[in-house]
C-alpha cells in the first residue's frame, strides 16, 4: 500500500514543476519569445547532444570513481589513513568549480575533456564522501552477526553494507549530479560546448531568445535528472532501509 | 561436543598486555546448554568469540565433536555455528525471510527451500509465517525480532548455538516469555548451546551447567544446583546472591522430593502440588499453610503422595553433589535418560 502512495508523493515536486514550465512555455508562445526560441532547435539539438555527453562521462564516471573510492576509504585497513583523505577531498569540495574548470584548462587545453575532467572532480567528491559516511555509519553489530554467520568480506560489502548504505549513498549521488548538470553550462567557457553557448552568446549579445533556448532545456535536463536519480533512490534502496517508503 | 583446552586470548594495550581470557578448560556434552556467566569485562563474551574465530586465540584449542577448529577455515566453521548477539543483528534491508536465509543462501539453497525453511522456524517460533515472512525487521518488535534472531541461527540445523546476552535487550516480561518458548524449544531440538549472561537468574533458568568467570579466568563449572549449594569461593557465592537456597528451589522438583503418603497424614482438601511444579510453589504453601506437609496430586486428581518440609530440608542440605546434578538434569529435559 506504501508502494504505491509514495512514487506519487514523490513525483509531486516534479509534476509542480512540470505544471510551472507548462505555463512559463504558454507565457513565451503568447509573448512571441516562444518563436524566437524555436529559431534555434537545430542548434539547440546539436548542442543538447553535446551537453548530455559532457553530463553522461563526467557523471557516470565519477560515480564508479566515487562509489568505488569510498569503499576503498571505508575498509578497515584504510581506517589510519581514510579520516585525513576525506578531509582533502572536502578542502577540494570547497574549491569553486569554476576555478576547478579553469585550473583544468591550464593543465589540459581547451576543448570537450578538460571539461569533462573538471565536472567529473566537481561530481566525484559529494559521492566519495556520501559513499565513505555511508558505509561508516552500518552499525557495527550487524557486520559482527555477518562475519559471525559466516559471511566473507566480499558478501558482507554486497550484502550488508552496501545495502544499508545504499540510502546515504544516492543522496551524494544526486547533490554530485544537480552539481554536474548546473555546472555543464560553464564548460563552454574553456571550449567544451554544449547548452552553455546559447546561453553565453544570448547574454553577450542580449538576445533574450537565445538565452533561453539554452537555459530552458538546460533547467528541463537538470529536473529530469534529478527526477531520474529520485525514483532510482525509491526503488533500488531496499523498504526497509529507506525512509522514503517506511513512512 | 565442545571442549577448550587453556584457551587464552592476551590483547595488546598502550598500558602493556591485558589478559583477557586465561587458560580456560572446561567440555559442554551434547545437548547441553552452558551459560557464561559473570560480571562485564570477565572475558565471557571473548570466550564465546574464540569458539567460531571471531576473535583468534592467543594460544589454547577449540574442539568441536573432536574436530580441531584451528584446523577448519574460520568462514565454514561459521556457516556451521547458530550465532545471537544481544542486539540482534537482524539486516534491516532484508526481510525476515531474507534474514533467515542468510546462511541457506551461502550454503546454496535454492529460493524454494530457504523459503519453505523459514516459514518452518517461524512456526517453531510461534511467529505466524504468512503475516511474518516478508515484514522487514523494523515492523517488528523487540520480542519478534529477537526469535527471528534465534530462527535465522537455527535456519540450517546447526549442531551447536553461541548466544551472546540474547535476551538482554528486552524488557522482563518479554524476557521471560522468549526464554520459556527458547527452553521449550531447546527440548526438541538439543543443540549444545554457548549462552553468555550476566543474569544469575536467567543462568540457573537456562542452563544444564554454568561456567562462571572473574578477570578472565573460569572460577567454576557446575551444575546449576551445585553452584548454588557449593560456590567454589567468596565470589561465586557474592555472585549468585545470598538469595541462593531460594533460587536452588526453582531447579527441584516435587516429584524428586515426593515421599508416598501415609494415610491420615495430610488432610483431605485445600491446594495441592503436582509432581511436575518446582519447589518454589511448595515452599509458598507451606508458608501460606504453615503446613507441615503437602498433598501431591497428578493431572487427574489422584493423590500420589506427598512432600513434607522435612524432606525439603533434607533436600537442600543434602551434600552428594553428582547424583542430584545428573537427576536434576534429566527432569529439566523431560527424559529418562539423564546427562548425556
Amino acid at each position: 500500500m506504501n508502494a504505491i502512495a509514495g512514487p506519487g508523493r514523490s513525483a509531486v515536486p516534479h509534476l509542480v514543476l512540470g505544471g510551472i514550465a507548462a505555463a512559463v512555455a504558454w507565457g513565451l508562445y503568447a509573448s512571441g519569445l516562444g518563436a524566437d526560441i524555436l529559431r534555434y532547435q537545430k542548434d539547440i539539438v546539436y548542442l543538447l547532444k553535446q551537453h548530455l555527453v559532457l553530463v553522461g562521462i563526467s557523471g557516470s564516471c565519477a560515480i564508479a570513481a566515487g562509489v568505488g573510492t569510498g569503499i576503498w576509504l571505508s575498509r578497515p585497513w584504510m581506517a589510519r589513513w581514510a579520516e585525513g583523505a576525506i578531509q582533502a577531498v572536502n578542502m577540494v569540495t570547497s574549491i569553486p568549480t569554476l576555478a576547478k574548470l579553469a585550473l583544468m584548462m591550464t593543465l589540459l587545453g581547451i576543448g570537450a575533456l578538460p571539461a569533462i575532467v573538471g565536472l567529473w572532480l566537481a561530481t566525484l567528491l559529494p559521492i566519495i564522501r556520501n559513499t565513505y559516511e555511508g558505509l561508516r555509519a552500518v552499525p557495527a553489530h550487524l557486520v559482527d552477526a555477518a562475519r559471525g554467520m559466516g559471511m566473507g568480506p566480499a558478501e558482507i560489502l554486497r550484502r550488508v553494507e552496501l545495502p544499508n548504505a545504499l540510502f546515504v549513498i544516492f543522496a551524494g549521488v544526486r547533490t554530485a549530479m544537480a552539481v554536474n548538470v548546473g555546472t555543464a553550462p560553464i564548460a563552454f567557457l574553456i571550449g567544451g560546448g554544449g547548452l552553455g553557448e546559447l546561453i553565453f552568446t544570448g547574454i553577450d549579445l542580449q538576445e533574450h531568445g537565445m538565452m533561453l533556448a539554452g537555459a530552458i532545456p538546460t533547467a528541463l535536463l537538470a529536473v529530469a535528472v534529478d527526477f531520474l536519480f529520485g525514483q532510482a533512490q525509491y526503488w533500488l534502496v531496499p523498504r526497509g532501509v529507506n525512509p522514503l517508503r517506511n513512512s | 561436543m565442545i571442549r577448550l583446552d587453556a584457551l587464552t586470548r592476551v590483547y595488546a594495550t598502550p598500558q602493556g598486555p591485558v589478559t583477557a581470557v586465561d587458560g580456560v578448560s572446561f567440555e559442554v556434552g551434547a545437548g547441553e546448554t552452558c551459560v557464561l556467566l559473570g560480571p562485564s569485562g570477565c572475558g565471557k563474551t571473548t570466550t564465546l568469540r574464540m569458539i567460531n574465530r571471531l576473535v583468534r586465540p592467543t594460544s589454547g584449542k577449540v574442539f568441536i565433536a573432536g574436530r580441531d577448529t584451528d584446523a577448519v577455515d574460520p568462514v565454514e566453521l561459521r556457516r556451521g555455528i547458530g550465532y545471537v548477539i544481544q542486539q540482534i543483528g537482524l539486516f534491516p534491508n532484508m526481510t525476515v525471510a531474507e534474514n533467515i536465509g542468510v546462511v541457506p543462501r551461502l550454503l546454496g539453497w535454492n529460493a524454494g527451500r530457504r523459503r519453505r525453511r523459514a516459514e518452518e522456524l517461524l512456526a517453531l517460533l510461534a511467529l505466524e509465517p504468512a503475516r511474518f515472512l516478508d515484514r522487514y525487521p523494523n515492523e517488528l518488535s523487540g520480542g519478534q525480532a529477537q526469535r527471528v534472531g534465534v530462527a535465522r541461527a537455527l535456519a540450517v540445523d546447526p549442531p551447536v548455538l553461541l548466544m551472546d546476552e540474547p535476551f538482554a535487550a528486552l524488557d522482563p516480561v518479554n524476557r521471560e516469555a522468549v526464554q520459556d518458548e527458547f527452553l521449550r524449544m531447546q527440548r526438541t531440538l538439543r543443540k549444545t548451546i554457548l549462552f553468555v549472561s550476566h543474569d544469575i537468574d536467567e543462568a540457573v533458568k537456562m542452563a544444564d551447567r554454568i561456567a562462571i568467570f572473574r578477570a578472565g579466568r573460569l572460577v567454576q563449572f557446575a551444575t546449576p544446583d551445585t553452584m548454588l549449594a557449593h560456590p567454589a569461593d567468596a565470589f561465586v557465592a557474592g555472585f549468585v546472591g545470598s538469595d541462593r537456597t531460594l533460587k536452588r528451589l526453582r531447579l527441584i522438583r516435587v516429584r524428586d522430593v515426593m515421599v508416598p503418603l501415609a494415610a491420615g497424614e495430610v488432610p483431605a482438601g485445600g491446594p495441592a502440588l503436582a509432581p511436575d511444579d518446582d519447589l518454589r510453589r511448595a515452599a509458598a504453601l507451606f508458608l501460606e499453610l504453615g503446613s507441615e506437609a503437602l498433598r501431591c496430586e497428578d493431572a487427574g486428581g489422584r493423590v500420589v503422595g506427598c512432600v513434607t518440609r522435612a524432606a525439603v530440608a533434607a533436600r537442600l542440605g543434602a551434600r552428594d553433589g553428582g547424583g542430584m546434578d545428573a537427576q536434576g538434569i534429566a527432569a529439566r529435559r523431560g527424559d529418562e535418560g539423564g546427562a548425556a
